[in-house]
């Protein structure tokens, strides 16, 4: 057995704490390592070649590079080890920046550390096995949850690339918050001018097929190999028939809350969330619909020239085949009332969130673009803005920065001023964080050219004084208290993450932060990727970001997807269970406790039956190895040996 | 997310990987304890939540009954724990280990609260009574 040992100085991030030359000294002091060295950088390309080197001339057979997180690049170096001849397998990573160098700051103390986790890891590469993967073929079908601008943006890219892709969105149309924006900053164009075109395309696309009022009921499979159960919601509407001439929305007589308005004006139990929803067909709220809560009704079913009206509707569920998920779920505003007191709580209807605003401000809105305050309808004329409510505010649990708040209000802040040329606006903030392009300008055109007031610091106090309201707050630039007589508030509400995230998330096994914000696999390397193989991340799910960053991350989970897909089948992990059929005793304990069904009863020649494992469904969790009664059944990279001498190699 | 957010933490930890908790077989505990180990952590994904659909529920009943019987083999169950951290919590990682430390500290070497032939019978017992026969 002839085992190398390579020890990662990178840089100084572990050679300033490990003494990496003591490390490598005491790899040369093992029985079996031929060679060990430090290398400044062994994942750069000389690095790599020393390697390569390294296992060429001293013919080695195995490999311990001691370096950062496998997650960073247990898969660059088993191509590195594959390049020099060996099997990718017979490399084994042990981890002295995250858990060792990062973490301690005694040189000695993680010095130590890190030999012993070097010895682990050259204890267990000796008990390691040449591996080879095996293959599965792939769905060539993609699916995209959610129908925002990043769900579109992904479901047009994929579609192009002649990859077929269901697109599912759980409320009537696509669209999503994008939809609701009147304008976008910083270049003031009419968001609905730029989104719409591409719902359009969306629905007419050859490769889209479109599922509105549909949710991911569950998920099961891998890579490649996705099953999906997708609830097709009743709608009491059928879509086929429905020709959108909003003549039961008309005419219905239940009232319904506006969710597409943000709580402005009112809807109807039947209706069309907006104008220009895609698909444009109506849908019936059954919460909300005489029929359903009170037995009477049925107006719309008689108005209904289509005959599209169908009460006996109930949910479906289908099952479809997917080769990748791209998860674009969006955001919703952090709900601020119980947050913030002091603001009124959501008491005072003249303190609206600032999506509340920008529906007033829309054309399209149920003012029809005329701003009128909530209380008494009247044309506000002092408008203060206050940044900041529901994120970085650590005193209600939400320090994170929305990162768009600042850009919107400029953007709003200039709106007021073109609808009500007469008007003043009132700027709280705590910073000013324009941070993209062309960003910085348009918040100093806000001020130069609209004449938005800005005053830096937090509003203490809104209370209603005289029909309007007086907010109180400190300009912590001239240390003075400044009090506002306003006819309107305009509260920029942090993003959260959207309701069920956290259920979704559980369902695709894909991890997610203290926010519910989803995970991505790696900031840098795999900002697109989850940890769960072809599950793939766009737009504010993710985390807040703006539209431009949005759009261009749903491009990225495009490409990712085309990328897995183009390939006709997929390599598998050969770390998978495998039965010593000859010791076998057929007990299918094994069988009983495996989550994928990966074990089958074959027969052996001599009639006895026994356990298989199927590789390609075989997902390498382990369970089974540790209910074997016999123990003949056994993990690849991860067998009892390994385990067992890798302990008691800490231990020594 | 701990190592890579540089969290500081106790050097006594040596870490071991798996796919999975349901990996763990609670005799890899008993035999790290009878090489000399101090205490033992196991850490892996929520229930509900895990990478591998359940397999911290199998290692759940199995964790729960081998921290049950630890008194049995002259263990001091404080030295076991098994606990949930998910990738993203660096900073609840932190803290389990650092408390975990500490209790361990405080229990301090192993082998002191018994005598040793009682670890060796101990040893008997485990094999035989987890796997229905002797291994060893």
């Amino acid at each position: 057995m002839r085992i190398g040992v390579f020890v990662c100085e990178c840089g100084t991030n572990i050679a300033a704490t490990v003494s990496t030359g003591k490390v490598v000294d005491a790899a040369l002091s093992m029985r079996d390592v031929l060679h060990a060295e430090s290398i400044q950088y062994t994942c750069s390309d000389p690095g790599q070649r020393a390697v390569i080197d390294a296992i060429q001339k001293k013919g080695l057979t195995r490999v311990v590079i001691a370096s950062c997180s496998p997650r960073m690049h247990e898969n660059t170096f088993r191509r590195t080890v594959g390049r020099a001849g060996l099997n990718a397998y017979m490399m084994e990573m042990v981890n002295i920046r995250e858990h060792c160098s990062w973490i301690h700051s005694d040189i000695d103390e993680a010095t130590d550390k890190a030999i012993d986790l070097m010895q682990k890891g050259v204890a267990r590469v000796r008990r390691q096995v040449p591996l080879h993967s095996t293959t599965v073929p792939v769905t060539k079908r993609v699916l995209v949850v959610g129908g925002g601008v990043a769900g579109i943006q992904a479901a047009l890219d994929i579609a192009d690339a002649g990859l077929p892709v269901t697109l599912v969105e759980r409320g009537p149309s696509i669209g999503g918050n994008m939809a609701r924006l009147d304008k976008t900053f910083p270049t003031l164009d009419c968001s609905s001018c730029i989104l719409t075109p591409r719902m359009v395309e969306a629905a007419q696309h050859e490769n889209i097929e479109l599922m509105v009022s549909s949710e991911v009921e569950q998920v099961r499979g891998y890579i490649g190999n996705f099953d999906v159960d997708i609830r097709r919601k009743a709608t009491c509407v059928d879509a086929e028939k429905c020709t959108g001439c909003m003549i039961c929305q008309e005419k219905c007589p239940g009232k319904a809350p506006d969710e597409f308005n943000a709580g402005v004006g009112q809807s109807k139990a039947i209706s069309i969330p907006f104008p220009q929803a895609v698909p444009l067909v109506a849908a019936l709220r059954k919460e909300h619909c005489r029929l359903f809560i009170k037995g009477k009704c049925s107006v719309c079913k008689k108005v209904c020239p289509a005959d599209a009206i169908d009460y006996e509707q109930e949910d479906r569920i289908e099952t479809e085949k997917f080769g990748a998920i791209v998860v674009a779920t969006g955001y919703e505003l952090f709900d601020w009332r119980e947050s913030y007191p002091d603001y009124g709580g959501g008491q005072y209807p003249d303190v609206v969130t600032a999506l509340q605003y920008e529906r007033m401000l829309s054309a399209s809105g149920p003012n029809g673009g005329h701003v009128q305050r909530p209380s008494d309808g009247k044309e506000p004329k002092n408008v203060v803005f206050i940044s900041c409510v529901g994120s970085r505010d650590e005193s209600v649990g939400r320090p994170l920065c929305c990162s768009v708040g600042c850009m919107y209000i400029a953007k709003q802040a200039i709106l007021t001023k073109e609808h009500i040329p007469d008007s003043q606006s009132y700027v709280f903030y705590i910073d000013i964080r324009a941070g993209g392009k062309g960003y910085e300008e348009f918040t100093r055109r806000a001020q130069r050219d609209f004449g938005a007031i800005y005053l830096r610091g937090r509003v203490g106090k809104i209370y209603p004084s005289n029909g309007n309201l007086v907010v109180m707050g400190t300009d912590t630039l001239s240390a003075e208290q400044v009090e506002i007589d306003a006819d309107l508030v305009v509260l920029a509400t942090g993003f959260a993450a959207a309701e069920g995230a956290g259920e979704l998330a559980r369902k695709l096994n894909i991890s997610y932060d203290q926010y519910e914000f989803f995970s991505e696999s790696h900031p840098k390397l795999r900002p697109v990727e989850t940890t769960t193989g072809g599950v793939f991340l766009a737009g504010a799910c993710q985390g807040p970001k703006d539209i431009p960053d949005t759009v261009a991350q749903a491009s990225a989970s495009a490409a990712k997807v085309i990328g897995l897909l183009s390939r006709g089948e997929l390599e598998t992990s050969p770390m998978v269970a495998a039965v010593n059929q000859m010791r076998c005793t057929g007990c299918f304990k094994c069988r009983d406790v495996c989550p994928y069904g990966a074990i089958e009863a074959v027969e052996l020649r001599d009639g006895r039956e026994v356990a298989n494992v199927i590789d390609s469904l075989c997902q390498g969790c382990g369970v089974c190895n540790v209910a074997c009664p016999p123990a003949v059944i056994s993990l690849k990279g991860y067998t009892d040996g390994q385990l067992i001498a890798e302990t008691m190699e800490l231990l020594r | 997310m701990a190592g890579t957010a540089r969290m500081k933490q106790p050097g006594d930890l040596r870490v071991i990987r798996l796919p999975c908790t349901g990996r763990v077989n609670p005799l890899l505990i008993l035999k790290a304890f009878m090489e000399g180990a101090d205490g033992v952590l196991v850490s892996g994904c929520h229930p509900g939540d895990c990478h591998y659909n359940v397999g911290n529920y199998h290692a759940r009943r199995r964790l729960e009954l081998l921290q049950r019987m630890l008194p049995a083999f002259g263990i001091d169950p404080g030295r076991f724990h098994y606990t949930w951290v998910s990738a993203s919590e660096g900073s609840r990682w932190a803290g389990v280990v650092s408390d975990f430390t500490r209790r361990i500290e405080a229990l301090g070497k192993i082998g002191a609260e018994v005598p040793a032939n009682a670890l060796a019978k101990a040893e008997q017992t485990a094999m035989t009574d987890a796997t229905g026969k002797t291994t060893s």
